[in-house]
């Protein structure tokens, strides 16, 4: 019981991670369409700025633990948001008109230029975040020791999700988003900025989810370059598991995934880890074919 | 639209002088080449037929497949282990390796193959994540785990054992030109066009009685037949074979040189030179070769969003016995 517990909790930080990746992929797809494969790399180089600003800023030893958590995590978010703008402004947006795959293709040479902008910028080896920016506070719960951070992590992801709902749901900026992604020519003739709507879902994206690339450095303490791929591949995942485009799908498809893949990998076999998301994906696909909350759309054959 | 035969014969002897040239260029190309690059145009060889058995299921019939390194992988570890357990010869095992990839297609195809764009792309992928895990975790004691299996022969035709890169590159391009005259002819018959209209619109297609599942499952057991074949073919180039050659990255390549080609045939072969042989060419660049390759396939979209070589669209001649009835009816109508 002790060990499901802890599983549990495992599985809640990893899915909050999946979750805030997730919502980059979804959000994209919802207002362009579009697979943006480089997601997975802008969230690495997330985790990488974050350990470069707490290295290299000294801001370890400075300030409070949790006080230099945050303030790195708003710098990360900052940078990583400004990357991707500047990435949908250079990669995407000349492509609009374009069909969709071409998009794609676009995409992946970016994933393949970031991904080696990484490894030229700070090399192939592992990276391990420095010991003393990860709180080693360990809170007892039931008689067993569950590292604080976890907690804060989970914490944070969810927080960012209510956040991002109330934005999305409950104000302007939110609904023009929303329109957007439901009819981008009829949001045009309702005065909405599709060209700035697309940029600023280029913002948050990405922002959230360099994020979750500092929260995985937080999290495991171990980074390195290509974990982008393995993290994306997932994320994307989840987004297709809650329904593609829909974003509170996103984040129950991430938590679903994470708690799915840590329990399946703690009680039924470790090495088919990686496999488990996926097989999970297509049964979920064969009987949804739209995905967990995904719209019904019609397709006849 | 209703063309004149004889600027359609023209057309057509244009692409026949084009493909004799391409051929006569490719049988010359080893004079001019060193070890090395004759290498590289070997694995350009492989790429190139990859990439055509993939354009049938994504440029031909449109259906999003991210995942074709699965069946290249699965052609490959049927040639290891039947040739390294029971010693059949390799040639012998192309057209196995073809079946095995093409029933396996078949098997997973069938169930996914009605789910929408993108959902299908995502479901392709996770099929090469599990081939690949599977390799990786010996699957039935067979597939060697992640060191992967060793020891496979070479090919033998008429006698001759076909080991050095100069012979396999002849015996991977005549293979290449083979599919390209297959696939030329294929494209023009029945199966073709029903596989260009689904594509166009597979609603519509439906309407006109094309069995549209059908015939998504037939494309995709007959790409998964080639890439199969060429999965013998580098299994016995390399006579070591392991699960890191098989990976997501492979299937993206791929997918990029049948996008970036724009789906002809012309097309697909450079897109396959394109995304095989440049980081090849960049290598002087060293450790930001592939840095540079990225943005260059992102320049080359931009520049070509349709690919670079898009299909003609079809177009068909309407026999005479039917022009006259056509006018028939026309002047009946007036």
């Amino acid at each position: 019981m002790e060990q499901f517990f802890q599983q549990i909790i495992n599985g809640l930080t990893i899915g909050g991670i999946y979750a805030l990746v997730a919502l980059g992929y979804t959000m994209v797809y919802g207002v362009l369409k579009l697979i943006n494969f480089a997601h997975g790399d802008l969230f690495t180089i997330g985790a990488y700025l974050g350990m470069t600003l707490f290295v290299s800023f000294g801001l370890a030893g400075s300030l409070p633990v949790y006080a230099a958590i945050i303030l790195v995590a708003l710098m990360v978010m900052g940078l990583v948001a400004v990357l991707g703008g500047v990435l949908e402004r250079t990669a995407y947006r000349p492509l609009r008109n374009a069909s969709r795959l071409s998009a794609v293709v676009s995409a992946v040479g970016a994933s393949i230029f970031f991904q080696n902008a990484i490894l030229l910028l700070w090399g192939g080896n592992y990276y391990v975040y420095p010991e003393s920016v990860r709180p080693t506070t360990i809170v007892s719960l039931f008689g067993m020791g569950v590292p604080a951070i976890r907690f804060v992590l989970i914490g944070a992801s969810v927080l960012l999700m209510l956040i991002l709902y109330w934005f999305i749901h409950r104000t302007k900026t939110g609904t023009a988003i929303r329109a957007a992604a439901i009819d981008q020519g009829a949001a045009k003739l309702m005065g909405i900025n599709v060209n700035r709507i697309i940029a600023l879902v280029f913002l948050i994206g990405p922002g959230l989810g360099g994020v979750a690339g500092l929260m995985v450095g937080l999290a495991y303490g171990q980074i390195d370059y290509s974990m982008g791929f393995s993290y994306g591949l997932k994320a994307f995942t989840a987004a297709i598991l809650g329904g593609i485009g829909n974003i509170p799908g996103a984040m129950i498809g991430g938590l679903i995934l994470g708690l799915v893949e840590t329990l399946g990998a703690a009680y039924l076999t470790i090495a088919w880890k990686d496999a488990i998301s996926f097989f999970v994906l297509i049964l979920i696909l064969i009987i949804r074919p739209t995905g967990i909350l995904g719209e019904r759309v019609a397709e006849k054959l | 639209m209703i063309r004149s035969k004889s600027s359609n014969n023209t057309m057509k002897n244009a692409h026949i002088w084009l493909f004799c040239v391409f051929a006569l260029f490719m049988a010359l190309l080893p004079q001019m080449l060193n070890t090395y690059w004759t290498a590289v145009f070997v694995s350009v060889g492989l790429g190139t037929l990859l990439s055509l058995s993939l354009n049938v299921i994504l440029g031909q019939a449109g259906i999003f497949h991210m995942g074709h390194a699965a069946f290249y992988a699965i052609g490959a570890y049927v040639t290891a282990v039947l040739n390294t357990r029971f010693g059949i010869p390799i040639l012998y095992l192309i057209p196995v390796a073809g079946i095995v990839s093409a029933l396996f297609a078949g098997l997973v195809a069938r169930p996914i193959i009605h789910l929408r764009g993108d959902y299908l792309l995502m479901v392709t992928i996770g099929i090469v994540e599990i081939v690949r895990i599977a390799l990786v975790n010996d699957l039935g004691g067979l597939t060697g785990g992640a060191n992967g299996l060793f020891g496979i022969s070479r090919p033998e035709i008429f006698g001759i054992k076909i080991k050095k890169d100069l012979q396999f590159y002849y015996l991977i391009w005549a293979f290449v030109f083979a599919t390209l005259i297959l696939f030329h002819w294929l494209n023009n018959s029945r199966f073709g066009r029903a596989l260009s209209c689904i594509k166009e619109d597979d609603i519509a297609a439906e309407g006109c009685g094309i069995n549209v599942a059908h015939y998504k499952t037939a494309a995709f057991m007959l790409g998964a037949f080639w890439a199969g074949m060429a999965g013998t073919l580098f299994a016995a180039k390399m006579t070591i074979i392991s699960p890191g050659s098989f990976t997501f990255w492979d299937s993206v390549l791929l997918f990029a040189a049948v996008i970036l080609g724009g789906g002809s045939q012309a097309g697909v072969i450079l897109g396959a030179f394109l995304v095989f042989g440049l980081p090849e060419i960049f290598r002087g660049f060293a450790d930001a070769r592939m840095l540079i390759f990225g943005l260059a396939l992102m320049i080359m979209m931009i520049i070509r969003p349709q690919g670079i070589l898009p299909p003609r669209p079809k177009k068909f001649t309407i026999s005479e016995e039917w022009q006259k009835k056509i006018q028939n009816a026309a002047a009946k109508d007036a």
